[in-house]
């Protein structure tokens, strides 16, 4: 047994590590089309103390540290490129407080999206979270460190801005609290008014360190959720239908979808409409007013809502399952996305660029957009299935997903979740000053270079 | 390609004008001005009914003597472009009832039993009633009467697609079709016969079908003494002469359904079809008139005949406080098979 097994045992006892082929294994991929690369060690702590050992002994022996909530990225984000330990935090779970009147959760870093969905319906059924449309086993951590979005994102932002404190153990050791946490017992806010630090992690990708400890801003849970479907075959209206929509400033979420599969859905485009009330009439007032945002493109014939009472159930599922479904149309399960973030006024370019890429890769597609902020942007995912057992099918869809990011970059977009080719797309577009802040920082924060290598890698 | 069989004598002759006189969308200022309208239609001018039928299918029924002016307004806007519902919508319709060769095909003989294009069909056809046919199930695209699309004055769809419905039944060697859609019914009777399209096979309503064999099962019958409102579907209007059957099943099965303001010949629609084509505003309107005047005769139930229908109002009569069901669920209720309450 190697020094580094034993001295890991030693650290999360002997259930925690493994360097079993089959764990190897599973830990060295995703679900997306990026190679896999086996790490080391795989190991699982409790503690923020076992998590900070963990890393004092990676920096003593040089060894890459991965750390990882689901691995549901399907970004390769946790694929562990230079080897080394892959971090599991799924057993770091404890959710450790809800302040309802101060409407925050703060949990471990291991804490999954279901089970504080689970923990708020029981105990605070007024409460809800940004809830993203991911396995209800991703972390919460993971998603606010990769900038996710969900539920709540159209009308709060993205859930990384819903972040109220962080608890961090840095890449030389260091544990570090962030936000009020830092100055007092209580997690209700990130940054101000203090110089916001979390911005040294959220959007890293586990690269400047290790998040144990997560605040989360929490929203009222109205007694009811409804949803809309408009339809349009005219994509130039898209924009101006999502400014109406976001101008009434009642959507809970609001989402703009396409796919030619099923027929049904070939050549519109479809926009969902989420919204939330306590009261019927709440309701219903919230319902004519989205439909009478929208009459004029129902005069003009372009436009019209779907009845959606048969799949009202599906729509109001949250998540929603129907990602999983897509990714099985061609068989063998497999699924990855673009998901560049861009402006409203482009999704036409956008959209008439999946159907490009499909034709030309010869690959299935499916896109939905989610607006983020009330519309000052929008999440555009360029979405392609794929059969796990055919080499050359992932080969296409790999290529169709560089080309869409540098379609993406070309517009002024900036991809979400970016893979390590992705991320060096950026870095050399980046204004070099931009570039070289960042590398003060990743250099300063990881001196070694230790966490997360092959991601944010900042030449000067 | 088929032609409507619309008799313009008949029609120029008409001393009534019922079929827009008793619209229930549009108004009339006498028998002067909804001659006028149809005999504009007739001729291929422009008309305001062109414009502002709402497609409840209702003339169908209101015209005594077999001219079909529904089919004819339908026909005339398509003509000229006037399309009810915004385009996104009319295609989506067309797209979703496109025929992919994905049809379901039970062990049919000499019947079959249509389940159409809707899910919701084939948990009905089943249970005692249904016993010696449940498992001649046919469902899909393949099999779907494609009456929606006069919904939409889309009647070239119908006229391409209805003919292959009936030779896919042809092909499957059937005597009888029992249609458990009023639609489907509807379509193989009155649009295959405005259309002079043959139909080689007999279809069968499945209220005749049912009101047969719950007297075949009167000894299981326990009365199920409610009373209920009854929600009578567009495509219903297509067959009139079929309506007396639901009084009688409720008859037989102990249901009271006392007199409203808006039922038979005055029934409303559902009315998610005028939503999709004007907007909520009449819609809500109707829906509510609607649920008010089942209220108001005392109603405990809301038996529908159409799944379109039961989808549509299920949830705001519930609301309510109405009970939804399907009449076969009721039926199945008095003979035991099914608890009462929601279904």
């Amino acid at each position: 047994m190697s020094d580094i097994l034993q001295s890991l045992i030693d650290i999360v006892g002997e259930k925690g590590v493994s360097n079993e082929p089959e764990e190897l294994w599973f830990y060295s991929r995703d679900p997306g089309v990026l190679a896999p690369h086996k790490p080391d060690y795989v190991v699982a702590p409790k503690t923020t103390e076992e998590v900070q050992k963990i890393v004092q002994l990676a920096g003593r022996e040089k060894i890459p540290v991965v750390p990882m909530g689901n691995g549901m990225s399907l970004a390769g984000l946790v694929i562990p490129l230079k080897g080394g330990i892959v971090l599991d935090m799924k057993r770091m779970n404890k959710i450790l407080e809800v302040n309802p009147m101060g409407r925050y959760a703060v949990m471990e870093g291991g804490t999954s999206q279901g089970a504080l969905k689970s923990y708020l319906q029981k105990n605070h059924p007024t409460l809800r979270h940004s809830l993203p449309d991911a396995p209800p086993t991703t972390t919460i951590a993971a998603n606010v460190s990769l900038h996710g979005q969900g539920r709540l994102t159209n009308q709060y932002g993205f859930n990384s801005d819903m972040v109220t404190g962080l608890e961090m153990v840095l890449p030389t050791g260091e544990i570090c609290r962030i936000g009020s946490p830092s100055i007092g017992p209580y997690w209700f806010s990130k940054g101000p008014t203090l110089p916001d630090l979390s911005g040294l992690f959220l959007g890293w990708l586990g690269a400047t360190g290790i998040i144990t400890k997560v605040g989360l801003k929490l929203f009222p849970n109205k007694k009811i959720r409804d949803v809309e479907l408009f339809v349009t075959d005219r994509v130039e209206l898209v924009p101006q239908i999502l400014y109406k929509l976001t101008h009434l400033e009642v959507c809970e979420d609001i989402n703009v979808w396409f796919q030619p599969k099923p027929q049904m859905f070939l050549g519109n485009f479809h926009v969902t409409i989420f919204f939330t009330g306590d009261t019927e009439d709440e309701i219903e007032f919230k319902r004519k007013m989205i439909w009478d945002s929208l009459q004029e493109h129902m005069d003009a014939k372009d436009g019209g809502f779907m009845s959606v009472q048969y799949m009202k159930s599906t729509l109001l599922e949250m998540p929603g399952r129907t990602i999983a479904d897509f990714a099985d149309v061609p068989k063998g399960g497999g699924f990855e996305y673009s998901g560049p973030i861009a402006l409203i006024e482009h999704y036409p370019q956008y959209a008439a660029k999946v159907v490009e890429l499909a034709q030309k890769y010869n690959v299935l597609y499916a896109s939905a957009a989610r607006l983020i902020s009330g519309g000052h942007a929008m999440m555009f995912s360029i979405s392609f299935a794929f059969n796990r057992d055919d080499a050359a099918m992932m080969e296409r869809v790999e290529k169709a997903l560089d080309e869409a990011m540098t379609f993406a970059l070309d517009m002024g977009g900036i991809p979400w979740k970016p893979n390590h080719k992705e991320q060096k797309m950026l870095l050399e577009r980046m204004e070099p000053n931009a570039r070289k802040l960042l590398l003060m920082i990743k250099k300063n924060l990881d001196p070694q270079g230790i966490m997360n290598p092959g991601n944010w890698e900042v030449n000067a | 390609m088929y032609q409507l069989k619309f008799d313009q004598k008949v029609c120029a002759s008409c001393r009534s004008a019922d079929c827009l006189l008793k619209c229930q969308y549009m108004t009339f200022a006498g028998h002067k001005e909804a001659h006028g309208e149809m005999m504009k239609i007739m001729k291929g001018k422009d008309s305001r009914v062109l414009n502002e039928c709402m497609t409840c299918y209702a003339c169908e029924e209101y015209c005594t003597r077999g001219n079909h002016p529904f089919y004819l307004i339908s026909e005339k806007r398509e003509e000229k472009g006037l399309f009810t519902a915004p385009r996104p919508i009319t295609n989506q319709w067309i797209n979703m009832t496109q025929m992919q060769g994905k049809c379901l095909v039970g062990n049919v003989k000499d019947k079959a039993l249509s389940c159409c294009y809707i899910p919701d069909l084939g948990p009905l056809g089943t249970g005692e009633i249904f016993k010696d046919v449940a498992d001649a199930g046919v469902f899909g695209a393949e099999f779907m009467c494609p009456a929606v699309h006069t919904h939409f004055a889309r009647m070239s769809v119908i006229k391409e697609r209805l003919p292959i419905v009936i030779e896919n039944y042809r092909k499957l060697g059937v005597k009888e079709v029992i249609c458990l859609h009023d639609e489907c019914y509807g379509t193989l009777t009155s649009i295959a016969s405005a259309y002079g399209m043959d139909v080689p096979f007999k279809p069968v309503y499945y209220l005749d079908f049912v009101l047969q064999r719950m007297k075949e099962l009167k000894d299981k019958i326990k009365p199920l003494n409610i009373t209920v409102a009854y929600q009578r579907s567009c495509s219903n209007r297509l067959i009139p002469d079929k309506h007396a059957l639901v009084k009688k099943i409720f008859n037989l099965i102990g249901v009271k359904a006392p007199k409203r303001t808006y039922q038979d010949e005055n029934a409303l629609c559902c009315a998610e079809i005028l939503r999709s084509i004007s907007g909520y505003k009449l819609a809500d309107d109707v829906q509510k008139r609607n649920i008010d005047d089942m209220l108001a005769a005392g109603a405990e139930y809301c038996v529908f005949n159409c799944p379109a229908c039961q989808s549509s109002l299920s949830e705001k009569v519930a609301k309510r406080g109405l009970k939804p069901v399907h009449i076969i669920d009721l039926c199945k209720m008095a003979i035991g098979e099914k608890e009462r309450g929601t279904t």
